[in-house]
């Protein structure tokens, strides 16, 4: 089939402002997305900038604005956009570096300030901690995140207010929050408590439905809003 | 140019090297940085799914001593058997030190790690299957890389993300050889950075990228294999390459051996579970070269599935979708994502990929890199770890697992024995022209004007490599691939790019890596030639048997100038396993 890649591309070092450009060539129907951007860039324009590496959704280098939706490009296959013209453009909130490569500096230092690590100060035991499977069941859902920035990048809050620590920070906290082996939920939620944290999240659930990994952000944040209420009271 | 000075630098970001940094930083007086051509946490390690194997003996009983004979006989008995031992005794206490980072290990139900059967981890030594695999989910990889770098930022390491590295500053004197430091290419902004240190650690992972089918990132291009050989540094065992029974058909996309751990079993055209036929003890779980070849064998003889008779199926049906949402939901959403296939409901058509090799750059038991045929030829300052290495823990063929252990293991001791080094060693004076040859290459890539097409030639490189020196080989199809990739390299002399821009410069970037992947891929296809048996992942047809008389050993591939390399051999560490056939 033929398809019509509309692409917003920017390159700071030449361009005054972004454009958009179009690009014409067959493809299949169960190409991902990333392999039609290869496509273009390997036979029709080399200047072409994006992130990728797996290529099969595990990394999360490739995360995109995909006909107005926040994917990874190498998760969403043509058949999947139901027509033959499809719009790139690179996530929102963060500054474009180049065509769909954006500074995900930001996005870094907001994971990094939930204090994404284990804490746990006693003296490890000789074997392996003990945890029930239901208690691993708890915070399961929080290990699959990749750090895309496909949610906090879809987040109308994050767009408008770039110092709230956006979703895919609090699924990380989450992750240790709620993990029965870690002891440093106090200080995180208290982190999450602030001006920049969970509260200012109002449910758009945006980021539930950019998440590649079907993580389910917004009652993953919920459930850090009542940790904080219950360890207020 | 920007010069940089670290105690140990340690290159790429994956499961070594975060293990490299965090022991370097525990034991380094001074600084350590990394520096990684991605994110660190979109390195490949996230990709490996099964699980780590180690004794734990949480299901079943176990022993080092089997792991240790399993991976051995896995290699085809061209493992180092000192390195195999270090290993599985090591590797039980990684596991744990994992778990005490935080790992989110999958649980039984008394609390203990998880653990699930794995290709050609068996009992007593080779009586049948055993859980060896400690695991969570099918996301092990991703949950071994998400905790070391959840580390690293607790340990404030230091890292230069999205940095290129294009060439070690590597000196002949008197003792030898002698590395101070690394060039690196900043890709945001075209700046060229020298890292001068003490001690280098390379943890840069594979080439599978040379491959057309493989489960390898677009990132695994070889970069670091390519430039120690460039610079004198031979190669170990570059001969094997091991295809992973079970890609997604075309696509490559891995699907764990922990499927068939499972219990999930391969089927031919007309349904047969045939690997009973090829190994009768442990079937759809022996070794992936065997099972590998038995496909192919199948599908040669007109046996594969579908209306090409090219594929065969991973049958999952049988097994109780709630088992398999639970412990493998990552490959169901591959099959559905991207073949649009219910493995619930009907069999997954699969194929063997390019996963990983077994040789690299050569390396004692503590991580330092060797440029002769002995132990006693260390590069001072130089380590490796992980994929890159060769230690030679995996020998002819790679048991399922041992790579994250492999990382776990050998990363951490090459990053104790970089700081060691650090910490007795004065910073030596950089050459004057030190970032001299990257700059070269960068200026001579990012103005190439020729009339050849980056892409066209690295898909020829990868096709061709696919047909002539993959899962079998003969002298016939060896002897034209030497040929062919010659005229390659011919070609990429001339190409041309378009971009010649500063920022992002991802053109000029892949056609380095291009040249990189032609290094790694001619010191694959010269080393096959010159082992004329068959051994683990490397078979030969014409040479059909095991010949331990002439080659019970490591072949150490130097280049002398592209297309010309020069083959010497080094010894294989043996041990108390005496190499016996290999049948399961």
């Amino acid at each position: 089939m033929q398809a019509v890649f509309k692409i917003r591309r920017f390159n700071p070092e030449k361009d005054k402002k972004p454009y958009w450009a179009e690009y014409t060539l067959e493809v299949d129907a169960k190409d991902r997305v990333l392999d039609i951007l290869n496509q273009i860039k390997w036979e029709l324009d080399g200047s072409l900038a994006f992130r990728r590496s797996c290529a099969h959704g595990i990394c999360g280098s490739d995360a995109m604005l995909i006909n107005g939706k926040n994917r990874l490009a190498c998760k969403v296959l043509m058949m999947d956009l139901g027509g033959n013209t499809v719009t790139v453009e690179p996530i929102r909130g963060l500054a474009v570096e180049k065509d769909l490569i954006v500074d995900m500096r930001p996005f870094f230092e907001s994971y990094e300030a939930v204090m994404p690590f284990f804490i746990n100060d006693d003296p490890a035991p000789a074997r392996e901690h003990l945890q029930s499977p239901e208690d691993r069941d708890i915070y399961d859902a929080s290990t699959k995140c990749i750090l895309c920035a496909c949610c906090t990048t879809s987040c109308p809050i994050f767009w408008v207010n770039g110092s709230y620590l956006g979703p895919a920070a609090i699924v990380q906290a989450h992750r240790f929050i709620f993990d029965s082996r870690d002891k440093g939920g106090a200080a995180r939620l208290a982190m999450l408590n602030q001006n920049t944290g969970v509260w200012r999240c109002r449910s758009a659930y945006n980021c539930t439905e950019a998440c590649p990994r079907d993580i389910p952000i917004t009652d993953v944040i919920g459930q850090v809003k009542r940790a904080i209420l219950y360890s207020n009271t | 140019m920007q010069v940089h000075k670290y105690d140990v630098i340690v290159v790429g970001a994956g499961g070594s090297g975060l293990m490299s940094a965090l022991y370097a930083k525990k034991n380094a007086l001074g600084s350590v940085a990394v520096i990684s051509k991605l994110y660190p946490t979109r390195s490949h390690t996230g990709a490996a799914q099964g699980g780590v194997g180690a004794a734990l003996g949480n299901v079943d009983e176990d022993h080092w001593e089997w792991h240790m004979f399993d991976t051995i006989k896995g290699g085809d008995y061209l493992t180092d058997q000192d390195a195999a031992e270090i290993f599985a005794k090591d590797v039980i206490e990684a596991v744990l030190e994992l778990e005490h980072m935080g790992l989110p290990f999958s649980r039984l139900p008394n609390g203990k790690i998880a653990q699930r059967r794995f290709g050609g981890h068996t009992r007593e030594f080779g009586k049948a299957p055993v859980h060896r695999a400690c695991y969570a989910a099918d996301r092990t990889g991703h949950m071994i890389l998400q905790t070391l770098y959840q580390q690293s930022i607790k340990q404030g390491v230091t890292f230069y993300n999205e940095y290129v590295v294009l060439d070690l500053i590597l000196e002949d004197d008197i003792e030898g050889k002698v590395c101070k430091g690394v060039v690196a290419y900043e890709l945001a902004s075209g700046e060229m950075h020298t890292f001068h240190a003490k001690s280098v650690v390379l943890a840069s992972g594979g080439n599978g990228r040379m491959f057309k089918v493989t489960s390898n990132a677009h990132a695994l291009t070889g970069d670091l294999t390519s430039i120690a050989y460039r610079r004198g540094i031979p190669l170990e065992d570059m001969e094997f390459y091991q295809f992973h029974p079970t890609g997604l058909y075309k696509l490559g996309v891995l699907l764990t051996e922990g499927v068939r751990g499972e219990g999930g079993i391969l089927r031919n055209s007309s349904g047969e579970r045939f690997m009973e036929r090829y190994a009768p003890t442990i079937k759809d779980l022996a070794p992936r070269d065997i099972v590998s070849r038995s496909m192919y064998f199948e599908i040669r003889e007109g046996r594969g599935c579908g209306p090409n008779k090219d594929y065969i199926h991973l049958d999952v049906t049988h097994i109780d979708p709630k088992i398999l949402e639970e412990r493998l939901p990552d490959i169901m959403d591959f099959s559905r994502t991207y073949l649009r296939v219910e493995p619930t409901k009907e069999p997954v058509p699969i194929q063997p990929t390019a996963h990983y090799t077994m040789g690299g750059i050569p390396t004692t038991l503590d991580g330092e890199v060797i440029y002769g045929t002995t132990n006693d030829t260390k590069v001072r300052g130089l380590f490796a770890a992980g994929e890159v290495a060769c230690v030679s823990l995996h020998g002819a063929n790679r048991l399922g697992t041992n790579s994250l252990g492999d990382l776990i293991v050998f990363g951490r001791r090459a990053g104790v024995t970089a700081a060691k080094y650090a910490n007795k060693t004065e910073l030596e004076p950089l050459p004057l022209d030190a970032d001299q040859r990257a700059l070269d290459l960068v200026n001579r890539t990012k103005n190439a004007s020729g009339k050849e097409s980056v892409a066209k030639i690295r898909l020829e490189m990868q096709q061709t490599m696919q047909d002539n020196a993959s899962v079998f080989r003969t002298e016939e199809t060896l002897s034209s691939q030497v040929e062919i990739l010659r005229g390659l390299i011919e070609r990429y002399k001339n190409i041309g790019i378009t971009d010649r821009g500063e920022r992002f410069n991802t053109e000029l970037l892949e056609a380095i890596e291009l040249g990189f992947l032609l290094d790694n891929a001619e010191a694959l296809v010269h080393s096959a030639l010159n082992r004329r048996e068959s051994r683990g992942a490397h078979a030969r047809e014409d040479y059909t048997e095991r010949n331990d008389t002439q080659f019970l050993k490591h072949t150490m591939c130097y280049q002398l100038e592209p297309g010309k390399t020069e083959i010497r051999w080094k010894d294989v560490v043996l041990g108390k396993y005496e190499p016996k056939p290999r049948t399961y």
